[in-house]
């Protein structure tokens, strides 16, 4: 796990001190990783007021979709600012067919798969077109597109036009009314955090991020990039779609600028960013952060416009002072501590 | 070493990147209204020895005086004010504007409009070509006819040394001759010149002095045309030279 | 204009004939005619910019020539996509190391790896698999870098890049290898470790095309040396011929400007 550069500290724990083996490491992080398990899943169970599960229930949606948003633009390198095109048609989705199919309760969940179906069938055409150029030129399509998926969104009968759609209520319980939002986007969170980890480490995640580092010299050597592009790109498409449903039906609403919100994006972006590109828990730690934050300021500060520049404030000092994100320069640190540890120890002789 | 005043001495130079020395124990001497030449093969540290005199590397062992000041520790712009020119290797005009304003450029730290006028007029005078060219665009003249621009740009400040970073590079052979001859030009005018050169042959006809450097030493040295008839200079340049070299393994650099 | 040639009736794995290319208003190459015989070390040098990496860039794909063909064991290539030149046995390293920086040493290779793979394997399988994480690790042990397989290539400095460019050219194990400086920017040591790998891997059967300026290495190593100047080959022979070919040392050291015609 950790980078294996000093030939003389490989024996492991007898050269050097105990917190500095990586395998206590590693057991710690599988503990953590366990504990963080039941802490989610049993949270709206301890905390029931009905302001913490709302701050739950979007958390839990936006590390979804900024895990998805990182599965395509952290790992290939291409900065989508469009990806609300998504966000917006799963909300609309399951908004359009909830209203003709005449669905409610526990029903409507079942329609979110189907919404991203529907994005992957706009996202390859999309694809197909967007990710013929670089990187630069890329950004700017994506968010052309969005423009036009905004627009189309007001002015279509289908839609409601301007004043948008309502989502069918349900009849649950108000004391647990936000419960089943939330478990329903825990487990959508958790599977793209898992498909985050499982692309990372497979043939497919290693195409995509020679594809980020060098497209022409990975096209060199037989990487098929339209193909691996355009996989990431549905993918990431299909799981955002499902998040906007699942959003639509969360807040009851919605309307054109608010499904296709131009700065839905710059917060995906600020939340990938603010927890590590690239990496599969950078996202989630960013979304865990910044999500909450965005939302109480927005309860606690009756001027809207102050909460957004405190966050700009906050993605303004991480980027000067931890450009790569928090987990890779506290990853890092800590592999520096653990190297000068194994020093220590090899020094000394015997360790603690 | 000789009765000949010296604009800048290079003595006993060792220097690198960081990765080990590419420069060892490099000295040399420029002497006041003559064009000295350096030569060798690629990856002799002609570029390294270049960086070092324009402050851009600094050396870990050695120092460069000029005109009997250090040049230790001095900023490029600091070098410049001293009144020695680096004309780079690579092409470095501004395309989209034109000639003249690229040579104007070349004035940018004189503060009097007037004097850059007035000079703008003199070099155009040394190089009528570049009066010739103007109003062209910079990005539309030749390798060789934008060499001649960057000499008239370099003339600006009215240097007291200029060190051209092997302009015969790229050029068609046919073209050589017009950027040598605007090199005797500016010697001409007074102007001491070092020049490293590519082309070995054509640099050191030119050279009233040169030096040869192989793997970051210096290997020959003497006049132009000495260094020039030294049979040696061949098994320099494709290897074999006289001096003992081993394989690798011999050398103690990292 | 072919000089003496090495002697022997060896096939020729690559040959290129007439190539040319210019760039913007500079002729680049220029009827350019080499032959690199099966199974041989042969050296490409010239002065700076006699077109040696405009060379290899039209064998490999990466440039197309605008006259001429290249050749591969008697197949035509000119003017392949990268990728099917790699397909077709062609490996090469670049000069100034193209590598995935932020990929670790052992991920480098991987990628280099995949090409070969035509039936549908599992996509979120473990990259490369336990066959094809011991496969790259016995050539990044071959290239002597195999300590630092879990660092980020980026890391590495820059011999070591050298090193696993080379290392990498050689796990879709190319029957042709293009190596565009090898020894630049290496520390001497190394140097002589470079040059036994090349040796070793050519007595298996690899032919090699190699650019490069230290002559030493070159006329240790190679069994025939092209020379090019201006973009045409001004000799060509076994090491010790072209080492006192006045026409090599009249391209290295330039023509005078007095001469009003280029080296013939």
């Amino acid at each position: 796990m950790i980078a294996g550069t000093r030939p003389d500290a490989a024996a492991g724990p007898e050269t050097g001190p105990a917190w500095a083996d990586p395998r206590q490491w590693k057991r710690a992080g599988i503990g953590a990783l366990i504990l963080g398990l039941v802490i989610v899943i049993v949270f709206p169970l301890i905390f029931t007021d009905a302001t913490v599960s709302n701050i739950a229930v979007q958390t839990v949606i936006f590390v979804a979709v900024a895990s998805a948003w990182n599965i395509f633009s952290g790992y290939s390198g291409y900065l989508s600012l469009g990806h609300a095109i998504f966000f917006g048609t799963g909300a609309y989705a399951v908004g359009i067919i909830a209203r003709d199919w005449q669905l409610n309760g526990s029903s409507v969940f079942a329609l979110l798969p189907l919404a991203g179906l529907i994005a992957t069938m706009i996202a390859i055409p999309l694809g197909l077109i967007a990710l013929r150029v670089r990187r630069h030129t890329f950004v700017v399509i994506t968010i052309a597109f969005f423009f036009i998926a905004q627009l189309s969104a007001s002015n279509l009968a289908i839609t409601g036009g301007s004043s948008g759609l309502l989502a069918p209520v349900p009849n649950w319980s108000p004391d647990t009314f936000n419960d089943p939002f939330y478990y329903v986007g825990l487990v959508i969170a958790l599977g793209t955090i898992a498909l985050s980890y499982l692309i990372r480490r497979s043939r497919f995640g290693l195409q995509l991020r020679a594809i980020r580092d060098d497209e022409d010299r990975a096209v060199g050597l037989g990487v098929r990039a339209m193909p691996v592009k355009l996989t990431a790109f549905a993918i990431s498409g299909f799981i955002t779609a499902m998040a906007g449903g699942l959003w639509f039906y969360f807040l009851s609403q919605t309307f054109p600028q608010f499904a296709f919100d131009p700065l839905f994006d710059l917060a995906i972006v600020l939340m990938a960013f603010f927890g590590g590109l690239g990496t599969v828990a950078g996202p989630v730690l960013g979304a865990l952060v910044l999500e909450p934050v965005q939302l109480y300021l927005n309860l606690r500060l009756t001027n809207d416009y102050l909460s957004e520049i405190l966050l700009g404030v906050l993605f303004l000092v991480i980027i000067l002072f931890m450009p790569r994100g928090v987990l890779p320069t506290a990853g890092e640190f800590i592999t520096a501590r653990i190297a000068r540890g194994r020093d220590d120890g090899a020094q000394g002789g015997r360790g603690e | 070493m000789s009765l000949l005043p010296d604009a800048l001495v290079v003595d006993g130079i060792t220097a690198g990147y960081g990765g080990g020395d590419v420069l060892h124990d490099v000295s040399l001497e420029v002497f006041e209204g003559k064009i000295t030449c350096v030569v060798g093969p690629n990856g002799s540290g002609k570029s390294t020895l270049l960086a070092t005199i324009s402050g851009l590397l600094k050396p870990r062992l050695g120092s460069i005086t000029f005109r009997g000041d250090s040049l230790e520790g001095k900023t490029p712009r600091q070098i410049l004010n001293c009144g020695i020119v680096h004309v780079p290797q690579n092409h470095s005009l501004f395309r989209e504007m034109t000639v003249r304003e690229n040579v104007e450029l070349g004035g940018y730290l004189l503060n009097d409009r007037a004097l850059v006028a007035m000079r703008r007029a003199e070099v155009e005078q040394m190089f009528p070509a570049v009066g010739e060219w103007a109003r062209q665009k910079a990005g539309s003249l030749s390798g060789g006819q934008q060499r001649l621009v960057e000499f008239a740009r370099c003339l600006m400040l009215d240097p007291q040394l200029v060190i051209l970073d092997e302009p015969s590079v790229g050029l068609a052979p046919k073209v050589l001759k017009a950027v040598f001859d605007a090199i005797k030009l500016m010697n001409a005018s007074g102007k001491t010149i070092l020049l490293v050169e590519q082309n070995a042959r054509a640099g050191l006809r030119l050279a009233s002095h040169a030096v040869v450097l192989e793997n970051g030493r210096v290997r020959l040295a003497g006049s132009g045309q000495q260094v020039l008839d030294n049979p040696e200079i061949g098994a320099l340049y494709l290897g074999g030279a006289v001096e003992g070299r081993t394989r690798a393994g011999g050398k103690s650099c990292e | 204009m072919t000089g003496l040639r090495g002697g022997g009736v060896s096939k020729s794995a690559l040959r290129t004939e007439g190539i040319a290319k210019a760039f913007g208003g500079v002729q680049a190459l220029s009827d350019c005619t080499i032959e690199v015989a099966q199974g041989s070390i042969t050296g490409l040098i010239g002065p700076n910019g006699s077109g040696k990496t405009t060379l290899f860039n039209i064998i490999t794909g990466y440039e197309k020539p605008d006259a001429g063909q290249v050749y591969l064991g008697g197949r035509s290539i000119t003017g392949q996509s990268p990728q099917r030149v790699f397909a077709a046995g062609v490996g090469r390293t670049f000069q100034l190391t193209r590598i995935f920086p932020r990929l670790t040493v052992l991920e480098n290779m991987l990628v280099a790896s995949q090409h070969g793979r035509r039936r549908f394997a599992n996509p979120l399988a473990r990259s490369g698999g336990a066959a094809g994480r011991d496969r790259a690790m016995f050539q990044l042990e071959f290239a002597g870098i195999a300590g630092h397989a879990n660092a980020l290539a980026g890391t590495l400095s820059y011999g070591q890049r050298k090193l696993l460019e080379l290392a990498y050219v050689l796990v879709a194990d190319p029957e042709v290898v293009l190596l565009d400086e090898p020894a630049g920017g290496i520390n001497p040591s190394l140097i002589h470790l470079i040059s036994d790998r090349i040796a070793e891997l050519n007595a298996t059967g690899k032919t090699f095309l190699i650019v490069e300026h230290n002559m030493e290495f070159v006329m240790g190593l190679c069994h025939h040396i092209t020379v090019l100047d201006y973009g045409s080959v001004v000799a060509a022979g076994p090491p010790r011929i072209i080492r006192d070919d006045p026409r090599v040392l009249d391209a290295y050291l330039g023509t005078g400007e007095d001469d009003d015609e280029p080296a013939a």
